[in-house]
């Protein structure tokens, strides 16, 4: 945190519950992020632990009807959470705009590529058809499609998913927005594109000096693109830190335990994969204390009582342990996770 | 670096895309049933618009000397009806109405039912509720009752009987209309529409209607045979267009009464109908499978 400018994002005690089911689901239980001009942050987590809610509510894309938010979100001083109307389609892809998972079902099959770019910079800025289809192309060849001109006239269903994920992201970058907003933008491609896609993103990340927050399951890719990572659990950011710190030296459990379950590359054939034992939480049903705690080795009555507070475990490194002291071990010896 | 390199690309030559109906056009010609149906369907509709140039007698100007002569007559190839009036003529003349008729109350009832599906699926909840219900109502009925009994209560008439038709036909557009949009709403794109900035006008008009039309249209097409077999029966129950009107429904019903004299004659008019219905069912069926290139 410089302090000297303003963060491009700044999320404070979000907290999203869903009331359309039965019983109110907190998927996401107050989670406080920043991030700075230039900067990638990653949100790590397993399924269901709310790191895409978390991105989506940053263009408030939960339907109002159903979905009560709370805290603050902030995007390059624009005040989200009071947006209403006109004033919130026009910062959806111009303040903030997102590259989804799925290119395939993201891009509308009835028009072409071009179109939905043209489209989409037509609607935030007063410019003739003709200029917005020279960025458009523009967009295209800074993405890396080869002949753009004549892909900006293709449907989707012609393209192959690499292609079809980079007209994606000259789609949500064809604004200019402050803020990029990822999905799992890679799990949907074969691997050898899903290290293009990264690389790609990394390098106009650089080029533009844009900030970044980019939600993966995939700790590997988050090592790739980000320059921080937060771990997220059952709604909440359980730890946060530079990629180095978070892991060469993981203090919350269940980032020692997702750690350990990685699969590396001296692991004698035969031996099982370390696991976390348990299930993650019912959202619906979250315990008082630490949402992690009956899963954790190290959980003592302290932990089941009330949520633990963020501990500043080195600079810029905060877990929301109770047992930060415990889990502060040399790195490549993680803690009795999987008791 | 990532990404392949342009020079490795530009030696592949990348064909533009045609566009879209340009395929669809392709994919259309090589069915070669669709291709003839259509043929058939726009020569109907030639014959109707170019009625008066092609009919080589007045359909109207009938001479009871010569009724109810056979096909193959000498200055009668289709021979005459029960009032001596040449039957070719009529015929051609009777397409004019009949397609009128089931052309007309089809996109009549798109329009409606579409509005109504569209609006019921895309806004959902008590909205959806109360209308698709209202709509089920109408379904209730079987089509021919409905038709028969709303024309009956609205009068004969060749405009109360179009009315009566595109009311029986706004529930089964609607119907399809809101089960697409409903598909719709939920996907991928439409929520990329939303974080691009899109509001909720500029989602309806492009991507719901985008990929909402093709499928109602498709449908719609389908439906014109139907409304045609249904305003020949209205007319052939009386409840439609009057005599001396050439209606083809009309015709049947005229000529029933010589059907053991003349039965070829009288089978005339209900050949008509049935080459009609099964062109444009052929054409439909065609088109559609053609319109599908994303599946």
């Amino acid at each position: 945190m410089t302090g000297v400018a303003e963060p491009v994002l700044d999320i404070r005690n979000l907290r999203v519950t869903f009331t359309g089911g039965a019983k109110p689901v907190n998927a996401v239980d107050g989670v406080d992020l920043s991030i700075e001009r230039g900067e990638v942050v990653a949100l790590l987590g397993e399924s269901g632990s709310g790191k895409s809610v978390t991105l989506r509510s940053i263009l408030r894309l939960h339907p109002a009807k159903r979905t009560r938010m709370e805290g603050a979100i902030h995007v390059a001083g624009t005040n989200v959470m009071a947006l209403e109307g006109g004033a919130l389609t026009d910062f959806r892809g111009k303040g903030a705009s997102m590259i989804f998972q799925e290119p395939m079902l993201a891009l509308d099959p009835v028009y072409t590529l071009g179109e939905q770019i043209i489209e989409a910079i037509l609607r935030h800025e007063n410019i003739s058809t003709s200029e917005a289809r020279r960025r458009a192309l523009d967009w295209f060849e800074r993405v890396r499609i080869p002949s753009p001109e004549r892909r900006l006239d293709t449907y989707p269903h012609e393209m192959s998913g690499g292609m079809r994920q980079r007209a994606m992201i000259a789609l949500a970058l064809a604004c200019n927005p402050k803020l990029l907003l990822a999905d799992e933008p890679t799990t949907a491609l074969d691997a050898t594109v899903q290290v293009q896609i990264l690389l790609l993103l990394r390098d106009l990340q650089r080029e533009l000096g844009l900030s970044m927050l980019f939600v993966t399951h995939d700790i590997g890719v988050a090592v790739e693109v980000a320059d921080r990572i937060a771990v997220m659990y059952a709604g909440r950011i359980v730890e946060i830190g530079s990629v180095r710190d978070v892991i060469r030296s993981p203090r919350h459990p269940y980032t020692l335990g997702l750690l350990s379950t990685r699969p590396h590359g001296g692991r004698l054939s035969g031996n099982r994969l370390p696991t976390i034992p348990g299930s993650p939480p019912d959202l619906a049903n979250l315990p008082p204390g630490c949402a992690f705690a009956m899963r954790c080795a190290l959980a003592a009555d302290a932990c089941r009582i009330a949520a633990p507070e963020a501990v500043e475990v080195g600079p810029g490194h905060q877990a929301r342990c109770v047992r930060t002291a415990e889990t502060a071990r040399p790195a490549g010896a993680p803690a009795g996770v999987s008791a | 670096m990532s990404a392949v390199p342009d020079g490795v690309v530009a030696g592949v030559a990348i064909a533009r895309s045609p566009g879209y109906w340009v395929t669809v056009l392709w994919r259309f010609s090589r069915d070669p049933f669709a291709v003839v149906a259509a043929l058939v369907v726009l020569g109907l509709i030639a014959m109707a618009v170019f009625a008066p140039w092609l009919a080589p007698q007045d359909p109207f100007h009938g001479m009871s000397l010569r009724r109810l002569r056979p096909p193959g007559s000498e200055g009668y190839p289709l021979g005459t009806d029960e009032l001596g009036r040449d039957m070719l003529s009529r015929l051609i003349y009777g397409a004019r109405i009949s397609l009128f008729m089931g052309i007309v109350p089809v996109f009549a009832a798109l329009a409606v039912g579409a509005s109504i599906g569209i609006v019921a699926g895309y806004v959902g909840g008590w909205t959806n509720t109360v209308l698709m219900r209202t709509m089920d109502v109408f379904f209730a009925f079987p089509s021919v009752l409905l038709a028969v009994a709303l024309a009956g209560a609205l009068g004969p008439g060749i405009l109360n009987s179009m009315l009566a038709l595109t009311l029986v036909f706004v529930p089964p557009i609607a119907r399809v209309a809101e089960s697409v949009t409903t598909g719709v709403r939920t996907r991928d794109y439409v929520e990329a529409a939303k974080a691009s900035g899109a509001g909720a006008l500029i989602i309806i008009r492009k991507q719901v209607l985008g990929n909402v039309l093709g499928p109602i249209f498709v449908y719609a097409m389908s439906l014109i045979a139907v409304c045609m077999i249904l305003a020949s029966g209205l007319s052939f129950l009386g409840l439609g267009v009057k005599p001396p009107q050439p209606d083809w429904g009309l015709m049947l019903n005229t000529l029933r009464t010589a059907i053991y004299t003349q039965p070829l004659l009288c089978a005339l008019p209900g050949l008509m109908i049935f080459i009609t219905s099964i062109s444009f069912n052929l054409m439909t069926d065609g088109l559609r499978s053609a319109m599908d290139i994303k599946a």
